[in-house]
């Protein structure tokens, strides 16, 4: 074990995880990829401009490529990896699938975790409400309008289902 | 944390500061009209509520820092800390003539933050010392902020403005970011300006004294070229920036 390494536990996706032999100050986006084989957030500007590290720590959305390990211990994470159950996709990641907001789909997992993080606090959305939440997720493929498009689709299946 | 990721600097030791709740308070104190917040704050808890109530100025700006993302993690704290003159929150502090309160292991001490901010990137903070908070004043009249950027979200301000209208004490002040080695405040324009009308009463701005508002603040900026934009346009950009928010606190 090198000098400045530490054993610590981080509570990702309901569930504690030990981090062994790695310093606390390694990027979470860092930890949960190379650390706790979670390789869905996705790392690519590693300067919190583009948004694909997007996960939520204690219900706010954040880059995790910004979040110092130090900090996320003792809070709770949610990553794209929590979003879909046994399996099945939820109404936002199905409805990227079937209107085509995904391309080179290196965007997808941090926006499907902005616009899941959106819905769960506005069920509604206006348009500008859309996107001022994925304002902070670069797409440099699809031009944002089939992004919206699956938006919408999922928030017209999520209210048939509520009403 | 960026300077992490991309290897610019390797520290062996490390402090997990947003940890720390006392770093995230607000503190009104009504009978003095100050508020004191936190260097930890988010800038998304600034957007509404109490803060958006007392300090307009600095609810817009923090409405345009970065995304959602960067607003639930970035704070004053930081803004100081890089003391980058294009930072967000920077111009407002100025505006209002605030303080910058420091903790050392053994002692505490406020600095305004005319002398905090030192230039590019440089600021006053000792070795030892953490920024604990910021104090600025309740003003009794119109403030608010504005900024240039290519975009509406994401952006590094290419030139930023704050204008804050003191009715009580009959005084305007104005303060430029980015444009610059550090914050700017328009000391020469203000007097200029409370010399020609009656700050203390709602006096209108002639279309006259509007242009030669802009054209002064311009001519206090510094700005230079570099690969956001150009000293020209920046210089352009203020002036009407400023124009735009001495036009809006005239219409209120």
């Amino acid at each position: 074990m090198n000098p400045n390494s530490e054993i610590y536990n981080l509570r990702v996706n309901g569930k504690m995880h030990e981090v062994r032999d790695s310093w606390v100050g390694e990027s979470l986006l860092y930890v949960l990829r190379e650390r706790l084989n979670l390789p869905g957030t996705k790392g690519a500007c590693e300067q919190g401009e583009c948004g694909s590290c997007t996960v939520i720590m204690d219900g706010q959305a954040v880059c995790s490529c910004l979040v110092m390990a130090a900090t996320a211990i003792d809070s709770d994470i949610c990553t794209v990896e929590s979003l879909s159950v046994d399996g099945t996709l939820t109404e936002v990641q199905d409805a990227f699938v079937t209107e085509g907001g995904v391309q080179c789909g290196f965007c997808t997992p941090g926006l499907v975790v902005a616009i899941e993080h959106l819905l769960s606090q506005n069920p509604d959305p206006s348009e500008i409400e859309v996107k001022e939440a994925i304002s902070g997720n670069i797409c440099r493929c699809t031009g944002y309008g089939r992004i919206f498009e699956a938006v919408d689709k999922a928030v017209s299946i999520r209210k048939a289902k509520t009403s | 944390m960026v300077e992490i990721n991309f290897n610019h600097r390797k520290p062996t030791d490390v402090i997990a500061l947003r940890r720390l709740d006392e770093l995230k308070s607000v503190h009104i104190d009504a009978k003095k009209s100050l508020v004191t917040i936190g260097a930890g704050l988010p800038y998304q808890q600034m957007e509404h509520g109490e803060i958006a109530q007392y300090i307009p100025a600095l609810a817009q700006a923090a409405r345009t820092v970065g995304s959602p993302q960067i607003r639930s993690a970035g704070s004053i704290g930081g803004n100081l800390g890089t003391c980058s003159p294009a930072g967000d929150a920077l111009p407002v502090l100025s505006a209002l003539d605030a303080t910058v309160n420091l903790q050392s292991a053994d002692a505490s001490r406020s600095v305004s933050v005319h002398d905090f901010m030192v230039g590019v990137k440089r600021n006053a903070r000792l070795p030892g010392e953490i920024i604990v908070s910021t104090t600025l004043p309740i003003v009794s009249g119109w403030q608010g902020y504005a900024k240039v950027g290519v975009r509406n979200a994401m952006v590094i301000s290419v030139a930023s403005c704050c204008l804050v209208v003191d009715r009580t004490n009959g005084t305007i002040t104005v303060a430029l970011g980015a444009v610059g080695p550090t914050i700017i405040r328009c000391r020469e324009t203000e007097s200029w300006l409370a010399s020609q009308i009656d700050l203390k009463t709602k006096a209108t701005v002639s279309p006259n004294l509007l242009q030669e508002f802009g054209d002064r603040i311009a001519n206090e900026s510094k700005p230079i070229d570099d690969h956001r934009s150009t000293a020209a346009y920046r210089r352009h950009a203020v002036c009407v920036l400023a124009r735009r928010l001495l036009t809006r606190a005239n219409s209120q």
